[in-house]
């Protein structure tokens, strides 16, 4: 009885971890599922044959390579841009600070929807209703992820020790030496966890990315045009790769920082 | 920290995309909420200054606005009780096994948004087993459902959103020094009033910024309302997003997008002042 009270707050903290769970483990049992009919979406039986093909329908695998594409671009874009404003807010003393922390601040502050519809509306007041598509979509991905990034590596940067820097500036290294060889690779763990970030956020977003894409379609577009009328089993399929996928990222950058601390500390 | 032009061409690049793509849309954004609704996004719209087009966004779904911000509030609300159990948990509980939980905490949430949405619809469904379940209990009645109810839409944004809260929480709670709780133990507090006199209080921090982290989101979306609702539960988000792409009624659809904004932002600050918790924003 006491050990049931000492343990409460753990075990209904278990079980709410376990609830968020129940949707990914329904997502890779229908990736096995054999279904009786397109239209029902019921446990028919196991098959391994929507791993086997996940391409059968094409327009499927067409979008997911699209939205790799617009991830990674934007990811590339929006992390090179974000780095470099982050360096400039921690490092540098200039007029107007707190209005850009502000700036940075807002545009993950905002509904989706509103970021999606301002874009829009620039892009129409602009001309371009006709041209939505894979430009309009970079264009919006990477300006939400900017903020992710900056506000990222900023946290990384203030958090660093400087005497390193300083020490290495006493042993006659060169301001260029001393940012590639010091610097930089502190704050590359900050870099990638926000490139990742990035990436992730992009293939996912549905809201701002249906409101400016005119007929190009990503994979969370996709899924929710056939969401009306029968989904696939195949999105199940892309759906266990993405999970699998990012569990190895992040167990893998674990055990390297887990390596590294304690490398630090013999 | 150094000045110097240096600082200012490293954040220019960033700076510009940021005016550029966020503070400029937000002008064309309430400029198009003040066009002539009779223009059409090919042929053009006239600028009339036209502020009727806010009353008549008002008048026509001031029913999908306020139920959008319903929805949001239960949602958050459901999401800071299951929330706080679970980063009480990590915090305080988990042991060496804090980083681990923290994994697990967004694990989940690296799968599509709409897959797990739609992996919600096939839980929910009519001849699933939670319904069979309640149907038996005799919570619901033999022809009850969950899907195209309220309960279905505010499950699914509270699951959707719930690291949002889960994360803040936790950094908050993870900072309090236990020896506050420990002392109020000694001082004969029992450990609920304990709770209430020192750990919540610590925590308000975390639970303003989880709750406005679910809440602005949640308000906004509109996938959980169009997967798992009928035409009933239509939240403002799918309302802003048909007018535009459905109907080409820009202004109308613009108009709708400010007044969210708005509302957002008064509610917010109202929110944080009362909380007392000026210092997060």
């Amino acid at each position: 009885m006491s050990w049931i009270r000492r343990n409460l707050v753990l075990m209904l903290g278990l079980a709410v971890l376990v609830y968020t769970f129940v949707p990914i483990f329904i997502v890779v049992l229908m990736s096995f599922n054999d279904p009786r009919s397109r239209n029902v979406y019921s446990f028919g039986g196991f098959t391994l044959d929507n791993w086997l093909n996940p391409c059968l329908d094409p327009s499927m695998c067409d979008a997911v390579v699209r939205s790799i594409t617009i991830g990674m671009a934007a990811t590339l874009v929006s992390t090179v841009l974000g780095t470099l404003a982050a360096f400039a807010l921690v490092r540098h003393r200039f007029a107007g600070r707190s209005s850009t922390n502000l700036l940075v601040f807002l545009p993950m502050a905002a509904p989706e929807i509103v970021l999606g519809s301002s874009l829009l509306a620039l892009f129409v007041s602009a001309g371009f209703a006709g041209q939505l598509g894979f430009r309009t979509i970079l264009i919006a991905h990477i300006l939400f992820c900017l903020s992710f990034v900056i506000v990222t590596v900023r946290a990384r940067l203030a958090g660093m020790d400087d005497n390193l820097e300083q020490a290495a500036q006493d042993l006659y290294a060169t301001p260029a030496q001393t940012f590639w060889r010091v610097t930089f690779p502190l704050v590359f763990p900050g870099i990638l966890g926000a490139a990742l970030l990035s990436f992730s956020l992009s293939f996912d977003d549905f809201i701002i990315t249906n409101l400016n894409a005119g007929t190009t379609t990503t994979f969370p577009m996709y899924v929710w045009g056939v969401a009306q009328r029968g989904v696939p089993m195949q999105v199940n399929v892309i759906g266990t790769l993405m999970f699998v996928v990012s569990i190895a990222i992040v167990l893998v950058a674990e055990h390297r920082s887990r390596r590294q601390r304690r490398a630090a500390l013999t | 920290m150094r000045s110097g032009r240096t600082g200012y061409l490293l954040l220019l690049p960033g700076l510009l995309w940021l005016l550029l793509f966020f503070v400029v849309p937000f002008y064309s954004l309430v400029a198009t909420s003040l066009y002539d609704p009779a223009g059409s996004d090919f042929r053009g719209y006239e600028m009339t200054y036209r502020f009727g087009n806010y009353l008549d966004a008002v008048t026509d779904y001031w029913r999908p606005l306020v139920r959008s911000l319903m929805y949001g509030a239960a949602a958050t609300a459901v999401c800071l009780v299951l929330g706080y159990v679970l980063a009480y948990a990590i915090a305080f509980k988990a042991g060496r096994w804090k980083n681990l939980m923290l994994v697990l905490v967004i694990a989940p949430f690296f799968t599509s948004f709409l897959v797990r949405t739609l992996s919600w619809k096939l839980i929910l469904a009519d001849d699933g087993v939670v319904v069979d379940v309640l149907q038996t209990l005799q919570v619901l009645g033999d022809d009850g459902r969950l899907l195209a109810t309220p309960v279905a839409v505010v499950a699914g944004l509270a699951y959707n959103f719930l690291p949002f809260m889960v994360l803040p929480l936790y950094a908050s709670l993870d900072k309090i020094d236990h020896r506050l709780i420990e002392a109020s133990s000694d001082l004969y507090a029992h450990p609920v009033v304990g709770f209430f006199k020192v750990t919540w209080p610590l925590s308000l921090p975390g639970v303003v910024a989880g709750t406005l982290l679910t809440f602005i989101p949640s308000v906004g979306d509109y996938i959980n309302a169009e997967l798992l609702g009928s035409p009933n539960q239509r939240m403002i988000g799918g309302v802003i997003q048909s007018l535009f792409t459905d109907a080409n009624d820009y202004p109308a659809a613009a108009a709708l997008s400010v007044i969210l904004m708005v509302l957002i932002v008064v509610m917010v600050l109202a929110y944080v002042r009362r909380a007392g918790t000026e210092e997060l924003l």
